[in-house]
């Protein structure tokens, strides 16, 4: 069952989204939390809505405070989270990292598109190791001080010597007397995904198909990190051979030539045996390409592979053929005419930008 | 005592012994209901204002966002949350140590007795755990009839106003006695007289025919009637106002009076914070470092205790300033520091060793928490002495820096300025003074100016509000800048108009 306050965040949700009641809209102030992670303050978005009062302007009052201080001396940062009824939105934050939360993005885009949550393939024994705190030692870093343990070693260490005096109960550790917590390495059950990005860079790619491939690429990826703990990418490009590159060169490449898809697909098999087995790794390759194959049976070959080699091995094998310059290419219509019913193959037509929403939801809307 | 279902034997034991302790120290509370609920269903029920049952509308799922997001990132947690109710309801968080557990449970007992002594909360309704369950299926009806997003739309409305009602007023009024609706013909005018014709005596029932004389006098009060003002004094209850005169149906009046009785419910709350926060930290540290505290305990104690009146640098902590001030109150009523001797004598080293053992303390800060809220509370019993001693400081703006400075310590100045953030508890003081201004039903407001100005563009959007309520056109008069201006919305725009200060 819903609880009742979820039901209400929701629909708060829905008006900052501008879903509904929009007259709202103009009310709503993209605030933040300040927290802090180690020295630095970090930015947690915090919208909010604030329905209009009377009230007065705050930015002349004055108000009240406690402390040390001469006049004249300006006032730090307020706590994070500090009620002070008189100084709410008191002096400067200085900031430091702000974080745009990519959780929210992708929790965004899967509501936008109405995503199914993806369901991880089998149950694997695949575990990553994590950090967790068991026990006390006596160094470590100050982060990790244990101030109870501390002071009660300084506490028993001064009653031994004789130093407590219980009219003036002050007890000051020293170096001896500190704790720190320490922990121990532990290996935890995890889902990983693996996303091979394939793309076409042969002389009928132009800027803007990469564009187009960039921007898809980025909510995917947006998508697939929120679905899984750890994700790793691979950057397969190719004209008539294929080549891995890091992620730069993937978007920055321009080759010219001709076109051999099987070529990247080959790649993309080795990539995938050598270093995903298929029992560890939940897999996903994504093709991008004008669809203008070579002649010569290369197209044959491709579906082979796919249908022997790649298909039983990875989750989902998405194909995008991008609108070029010089039109649509065949690969689309061989392969589905090929794959009738596609299972782990989606295939999905981009024409234009406006299009990418629409095949984002094709490649992703299967939850597998 | 009562428990919930979820508190254990253990707890129950504690809360027990907890009672009887506070009860011998002369606290005297409602039975107290504790729950045990985990970190999600506490920040429900906190963003809730304390009532799970409470009517549904977004921004208490704005408050709930807010609460977990400052859970998840170890900003903030709510350790315990009571209502001012009969039997009084606490709730603790799951995951407290049991130290915590005294603590918060002392904390409780203080909370309740301030609840059920001091005459703030007197006019609050003691059941209203029902009756905010009631206004939740009220308003759940009106949106089943009415539809989500009108019901909706109108509670924005109606909270965008929720601040315009008498705080200080010492019981909420529910009704007042229908406004006059007829004149006699001494209160019509000086010259009630209806002139007459000159006619010869033997003409006069001709000339003047009492048929039409009595046909004007009935026009003149009419019209002392329409000059009749609505109401008679000005009526710092706007939301009761607007409840009686504005032409809004069944539905829509139901959903305001809700809002208005629950912002009459919690004003005390907002009026007493310092005070109530004071005397339950007071209690705490009372009971728990004088019975309680176990010696195993007494590290944990101190910690999460500095945590609770911890004061920011330059900031300031009501939980700090109140139990600060009890103590003072205490020790000041134990040595017999007051009244006219007192306060005469200049000699500044008999005022340090003054003690007359009267030993009255315990007794007068008792007597404090039945009668003051934080603005007499602050105003009698904050002293020059006090001010020093606690390091108090005024700060104010400065444009070519953008912060904050300290600007004086002068104890007159903080004074004054702590009073004035905490009289009308920080709100601007607005009252209706005419219902048919220009005689054409319009509402005139009327903002009584205190050094501050209003926030414009939120005052011009909440004129909206009222308009959307009253249905004629509003205006609002108030100082900007050091100049009156009367701030009109007539339903299509917004005008400013600046007028003479006399003019009101």
């Amino acid at each position: 069952m819903v609880s009742r306050i979820e039901e209400d965040k929701s629909r708060f949700d829905r008006i900052v989204r501008g879903r509904i009641k929009n007259e709202l809209r103009k009310y709503i102030t993209h605030g933040e939390m300040i927290g802090r992670k180690g020295k630095d303050y970090v930015s947690i978005p915090l919208p909010q809505i604030d329905i209009p009062h009377f009230r007065y302007g705050r930015n002349k009052q004055g108000g009240v405070g406690q402390g040390e201080g001469e006049i004249g001396d300006a006032l730090g940062p307020p706590g994070p989270g500090g009620e002070n009824p008189g100084a709410g939105d008191a002096p400067g934050q200085h900031m430091m990292e702000v974080d745009i939360s990519i959780t929210e993005l992708a929790k965004l885009l899967g509501e936008e598109l109405e995503l199914p949550r993806i369901q991880p393939r089998g149950s694997k024994n695949i575990t990553a190791v994590r950090d967790k705190y068991v026990g006390i030692r006596t160094t470590g870093p100050e982060s990790l001080r244990h101030f109870k343990r501390s002071f009660r070693e300084a506490l028993k260490r001064e009653m031994a010597t004789g130093t407590y005096d219980p009219d003036n109960p002050i007890v000051v550790p020293m170096q001896p007397d500190k704790r720190y917590r320490s922990w121990r390495e532990v290996r935890l059950p995890e889902n990983n995904a693996v996303i091979v990005y394939i793309m076409d860079v042969s002389g009928s790619m132009g800027d803007e198909q990469k564009e187009i491939v960039r921007v898809e690429s980025f909510w995917i990826d947006t998508w697939l990190r929120s679905q899984y703990k750890q994700i790793e990418s691979r950057y397969i490009v190719h004209d008539a051979v294929a080549t891995e590159v890091d992620q730069k060169t993937f978007y920055s490449t321009r080759e010219s030539g001709g076109t051999k898809i099987s070529s990247a697909y080959k790649l993309c098999n080795e990539i995938i045996d050598r270093h995903y087995p298929v029992s560890d790794w939940n897999i996903y390759p994504f093709h991008f390409s004008d669809g203008d194959n070579w002649g010569g049976g290369d197209t044959k070959e491709c579906v082979r592979l796919l249908r022997e080699d790649l298909l039983p091995k990875v989750n989902l094998f998405c194909y995008g053929q991008v609108e070029s310059p010089y039109g649509s290419g065949q690969f689309i219509k061989d392969l589905e005419k090929e794959f009738r019913e596609p299972d782990a193959l989606v295939t999905s037509q981009i024409k234009d930008r406006d299009a990418i929403y629409e095949s984002i939801k094709q490649f992703l809307g299967k939850g597998r | 005592m009562n428990a919930g279902s979820r508190t254990s034997p253990e707890l129950q034991r504690l809360a027990m012994s907890i009672a009887e302790l506070a009860r011998s120290h002369g606290l005297d509370f409602f039975d107290t209901i504790f729950e045990v609920v985990d970190y999600k269903q506490m920040n429900e029920i906190a963003a809730y204002g304390g009532f799970p049952s409470r009517y549904p509308h977004w921004s208490f799922g704005m408050g709930f966002d807010q609460l977990e997001k400052g859970y998840s990132y170890g900003l903030q947690k709510i350790y315990e949350m009571v209502i001012n109710n009969n039997p009084s309801y606490a709730y603790l968080l799951e995951c407290n140590a049991m130290v915590d557990q005294k603590l918060v449970m002392a904390h409780v007992y203080a909370h309740v007795d301030f609840f059920k002594n001091n005459l703030c909360f007197a006019p609050t309704n003691r059941k209203m755990m029902d009756v905010m369950a009631n206004h939740g299926t009220r308003v759940r009806k009106y949106v089943e009839k009415h539809g989500e997003d009108a019901a909706e739309s109108f509670l924005d409305t109606c909270h965008s106003l929720d601040n315009l009602i008498d705080f200080h007023a010492l019981s909420q009024v529910r009704r007042r006695p229908v406004a006059k609706t007829s004149v006699s013909d001494e209160e019509a005018g000086p010259e009630h007289e209806v002139p007459r014709l000159r006619a010869k005596q033997y003409m006069e029932n001709f000339i003047n025919p009492e048929v039409f004389l009595e046909e004007q006098r009935e026009r003149r009060r009419k019209k002392a009637v329409e000059q009749l003002k609505v109401p008679e004094s000005p009526e710092r209850d706007v939301l009761l106002f607007l409840l009686e005169h504005a032409p809004l149906p069944r539905w829509q009046q139901d959903l305001l009076s809700i809002v208005r009785d629950e912002a009459y419910y919690f004003a005390p709350q907002a009026q007493t914070k310092i005070m109530n926060e004071g005397w339950a930290t007071y209690w705490h540290t009372k009971m728990m470092t004088e019975t309680l505290l176990e010696a195993s305990e007494v590290v944990d104690y101190a910690d999460h205790h500095s945590g609770t009146v911890h004061t920011p640098p330059g900031g300031f902590n009501p939980y700090k300033l109140g139990l600060a001030l009890f103590r003072d109150i205490e020790e000041r009523w134990n040595k017999g520091r007051f009244g006219p001797d007192w306060d005469d004598c200049e000699d500044w080293a008999a005022k340090r060793r003054w003690d007359k053992k009267t030993g009255v303390g315990r007794e007068k800060i008792f007597e404090v928490r039945r009668l003051y809220n934080d603005v007499t509370f602050v105003d009698t019993f904050m002293t020059e002495d006090f001010c020093r001693e606690h390091k108090l400081f005024h700060y104010a703006y400065n444009k070519q820096t953008d912060q904050y400075h300290i600007d004086s310590r002068d104890f007159q100045k903080v004074k004054q300025q702590l009073l004035f953030q905490l009289t009308n508890f920080g709100q601007p003081i607005i009252s209706v003074v005419n219902g048919n201004h220009r005689n054409r039903g319009e509402l005139y407001l009327v903002h009584q100016h205190e050094g501050a100005d209003l926030k414009l563009d939120q005052a011009e959007d909440s004129l909206r509000s009222l308009y959307r309520l009253w249905q004629r056109p509003v205006h609002l008069e108030t100082v900007v800048f050091e100049r009156h201006k009367v701030l009109t919305f007539d339903g299509k725009e917004h005008t400013r108009r600046e007028i003479k200060a006399a003019d009101a």
